[in-house]
C-alpha cells in the first residue's frame, strides 16, 4: 500500500499540521519507508486473536461524586499565550482564513 | 566525607546520621553540575537557589529534632517530561519552551514529600521520541564516557547526569525503552517497573497505555531505595494498580536460590554487536555461577515488536498530542509570521493551503512550528494508521500482535523466573550516526519495546565494557509485579561484580 504525496497533505491537515511544501516532500519519503516497516505485521496470522489496548485487565473505576479542590481560574489561565483573566482568547472561530 | 562518591543508600544514611548536611551533598552536586555538564548538557534547568533552600530547611528539621523523610537530602534529578510547579516543564521542546506547570506530578510530590532535594530537570529527546537524545530542541547531550557519543534516549540527560556524578539518582521514563536504553549506553543501572507501579499524574503522556516512570542511579540498591517513595497507588491515575509496595530495599537480602533466568537465542542473531554478545554471555555465566540456572526460551512474536510498537505509540500519541493547540498552554504562532517567514530555511509555502478559519489557521501553524521533525513524524504516522480506511489494517492488527506478544511473555513465564539478555544491540553510538535515518534510530529500542508493549518490568544494569572503554547493558525482565526479584537479582550481580562502580573520566 504505497502513501501518495496527496495523502499525506491529507493526513496533515487532519493532524492540523501546517506543512511546508518542503516538508510534504520529505515527510512523504519517510512516511512511505516506515509504512513499510510496520506493514510486516500483515504476515502474522492474527485471525483468532483479540486486541489488546492496555497491558492490564483493568476494569473502569470510579471515584465517589464528591466535589474535590480543582484548579483556580489564575492557575488554570498561568501559561495560556493570551487570556483576559477569565478566558482563554483565540482567532476567529468562524470565516475563511487567508491562502498559505 | 565526599558525597559525589557515595551510593544514595549511604548518602541517606550519612545526612540522617549527621556525617554529612543535606546542604554540604547538594552543594557537592551542584559543584559538580557546574563544572562539567557544559560538556555534557545533561540538564535543561538547574534549580540551584530552590534546592539550597530544601536542603537548608531539612537540615533545620534534623537539628530540631524533627521527622526526616525516608530520602532525607538526597539529591535527585527529574526528567522533564515530569510537572514541576516551580520549575519550567518544557519536553524539551519548543512546543512548552515557557510552560510552568500548575501542579506537581504525583512522583515529584513523592519525592519532595520524602525530602529529597530535586536539582533540576533533565534533558531528554521531545516529547520522549527517540533513541539517542538528539531529538532535544535545546541541546544534544554528549555521552560521560565518549563525549563524541550518543548517551541513548529518551532519558539521556537522566542517565548521563548520573553516570558522570551529577546527580546520585534521576527519574526517567520509559515507553519503548527510554530508561533502560540509555542506562546500558551510560553504564547506569535503570529499572522500567510493571505498567502501573508507578502513578503517571503529571508525566506529559506519550503513549498512555505505554508509558512507564522508574528510577536511574548506580546501583539496583539505590534503585530500590527510591522505588520506595515513587511507587504506590495513586486514586489520581486510573491505572495506578491498588497494590501495597513492597519493602524493596529488605526483600534484597532475601536469598536467589534456585532462580531460573531464560535465554532467548534469538536475541544473538545477526545484528548484536559481537562484544555487548560476549559481555552478555558473562553476565549469564556470572549468574549460574551465583547458583542460577540458564534456560533456553523462545518470544516467536518479539520480532514483530518494533513494528507493533510503531504502530501503537504513534497512534496514541497523536491522540495524546492533539492537546497543544496554541490556546490553553504552549507555543502559539503569531498571525502573519507562520514557518514560510523564517529566514534562511529556504521554505516554500505549500500552494493552494486554506484553513477552515483563522482559529484552524493557528492551531495548523502553533503545532508546525512548535514541533521538531520526530515528533511531527509519529503524530503523522499515527494519524494516518487512526484514519478511515486503515485503521484495521494498522492499528487494530497492531493490538492484536500486541496480545500475541505479551502471550510469549506469560508462556516463558511458565518455565523460567526472569529472562536476560543484551539491552541495546550496540555500545554508545556515534552522534549523527543515525540522526538523518528514522529507520535506523527506531530498531535501537529492539531489545525493549516488547517489555512495554506486554506491561512488564525490565531492568538494565552494566555488564562489562567494549575495548574502546564504553558500557555493555545487560537487561533482565520479569512477569508482572516482579520488581523485587529483578532488583535483587541486579542487585546480587553487583555485590559479585564491579562494573556499576567504574566512571568515566570526566575531570572537573
Amino acid at each position: 500500500m504505497s502513501l501518495s504525496r496527496q495523502d499525506v497533505a491529507k493526513v496533515a491537515s487532519l493532524a492540523r499540521l501546517a506543512l511546508s511544501a518542503d516538508d510534504l516532500d520529505r515527510m512523504t519519503g519517510e512516511l512511505q519507508k516506515i509504512v513499510g516497516l510496520v506493514s510486516q505485521l500483515a504476515e502474522v496470522d492474527t485471525s483468532s486473536v483479540a486486541p489488546l489496548a492496555h497491558p492490564l485487565d483493568a476494569e473502569n473505576v470510579f471515584r465517589a461524586d464528591e466535589p474535590q479542590p480543582s484548579l483556580t481560574t489564575a492557575e488554570a489561565l498561568q501559561s495560556a499565550p493570551r487570556h483576559d483573566g477569565e478566558c482563554f482568547l483565540v482567532p476567529a472561530v468562524l470565516g475563511e482564513s487567508g491562502a498559505a | 566525607m565526599q558525597p559525589l562518591d557515595l551510593s544514595a543508600v549511604d548518602l541517606v544514611a550519612a545526612v540522617r546520621q549527621g556525617d554529612v548536611s543535606a546542604v554540604q551533598c547538594t552543594e557537592a552536586f551542584l559543584k559538580r553540575i557546574e563544572q562539567v555538564d557544559g560538556r555534557v548538557n545533561a540538564f535543561l534547568k538547574v534549580d540551584r537557589e530552590g534546592a539550597l533552600a530544601r536542603a537548608a530547611a531539612i537540615d533545620a528539621r534534623r537539628k530540631a529534632g524533627g521527622p526526616l523523610g525516608p530520602l532525607a537530602g538526597l539529591p535527585v534529578a527529574v526528567k522533564d517530561v515530569l510537572c514541576t510547579a516551580d520549575m519550567p516543564t518544557t519536553c524539551a521542546s519548543r512546543m512548552l519552551e515557557n510552560f510552568l506547570p500548575p501542579y506537581d506530578a504525583e512522583v515529584v510530590r513523592r519525592l519532595r514529600a520524602a525530602d529529597a532535594v530535586i536539582v533540576g530537570k533533565t534533558n531528554m529527546d521531545e516529547f520522549a521520541m527517540g533513541g539517542s537524545n538528539e531529538n532535544s530542541a535545546f541541546a544534544t547531550v554528549h555521552n560521560p564516557w565518549d563525549l563524541t557519543r550518543a548517551p541513548g534516549g529518551s532519558s539521556g540527560g537522566s542517565a548521563a547526569c548520573v553516570a558522570a556524578d551529577m546527580a546520585p539518582v534521576a527519574i526517567g521514563s520509559d515507553t519503548g525503552g527510554s530508561i533502560r536504553q540509555p542506562a546500558a549506553l551510560c553504564g547506569i543501572t535503570g529499572l522500567k517497573p510493571t505498567y502501573g507501579t508507578v502513578s503517571r499524574r503529571g508525566l506529559i503522556a506519550f503513549a498512555s497505555s505505554l508509558d512507564q516512570i522508574g528510577p536511574m542511579a548506580r546501583s539496583a540498591a539505590d534503585c530500590a531505595l527510591v522505588m520506595e517513595t515513587i511507587a504506590g497507588h495513586d486514586a489520581g491515575d486510573s491505572t495506578s494498580l491498588p497494590h501495597a509496595v513492597p519493602r524493596y530495599t529488605e526483600l534484597l537480602e532475601q536469598p536467589l536460590t534456585g532462580l531460573r533466568i531464560g535465554r532467548v537465542a534469538a536475541h544473538f542473531a545477526e545484528g548484536l554487536d559481537p562484544e555487548v554478545a560476549r559481555g552478555v554471555e558473562e553476565a549469564f555465566a556470572a549468574f549460574k555461577a551465583a547458583g542460577a540456572t540458564i534456560h533456553e526460551v523462545e518470544l516467536p512474536h518479539a520480532k514483530y515488536g518494533i513494528p507493533t510498537y510503531y504502530l501503537i505509540a504513534p497512534c496514541e500519541a497523536s491522540s495524546n498530542l492533539a492537546r497543544y493547540d496554541g490556546a490553553h498552554y504552549g507555543h502559539r504562532a503569531e498571525p502573519g509570521k507562520g514557518h514560510r517567514a523564517e529566514p534562511g530555511k529556504g521554505h516554500r509555502a505549500e500552494p493552494g493551503t486554506t484553513f477552515d478559519s483563522p482559529l484552524a489557521e493557528m492551531y495548523c501553524r502553533s503545532r508546525a512550528e512548535g514541533f521538531g521533525p520526530e515528533v511531527k513524524r509519529r503524530i503523522m504516522l499515527g494519524t494516518y494508521a487512526l484514519s478511515a480506511g486503515y485503521y484495521d489494517a494498522y492499528y487494530a492488527k497492531a493490538l492484536r500482535v500486541r496480545r500475541l506478544i505479551r502471550q510469549d511473555y506469560l508462556d516463558a513465564f511458565q518455565q523460567v523466573d526472569l529472562i536476560g539478555g543484551p539491552t541495546s544491540a550496540t555500545a554508545a553510538f556515534a552522534l549523527g550516526e543515525k540522526s538523518n535515518d528514522p529507520l535506523a534510530m527506531y530498531l535501537v529500542d529492539m531489545y525493549t519495546v516488547t517489555a512495554n508493549l506486554a506491561g512488564i518490568g525490565g531492568i538494565s544494569f552494566p555488564c562489562g565494557f567494549t575495548k574502546a572503554g564504553l558500557p555493555i547493558g545487560f537487561q533482565l525482565q520479569g512477569p508482572a509485579l516482579a520488581e523485587p526479584l529483578l532488583l535483587r537479582a541486579a542487585d546480587r550481580y553487583q555485590r559479585l561484580t564491579d562494573w556499576h562502580l567504574r566512571r568515566p573520566k570526566l575531570p572537573a
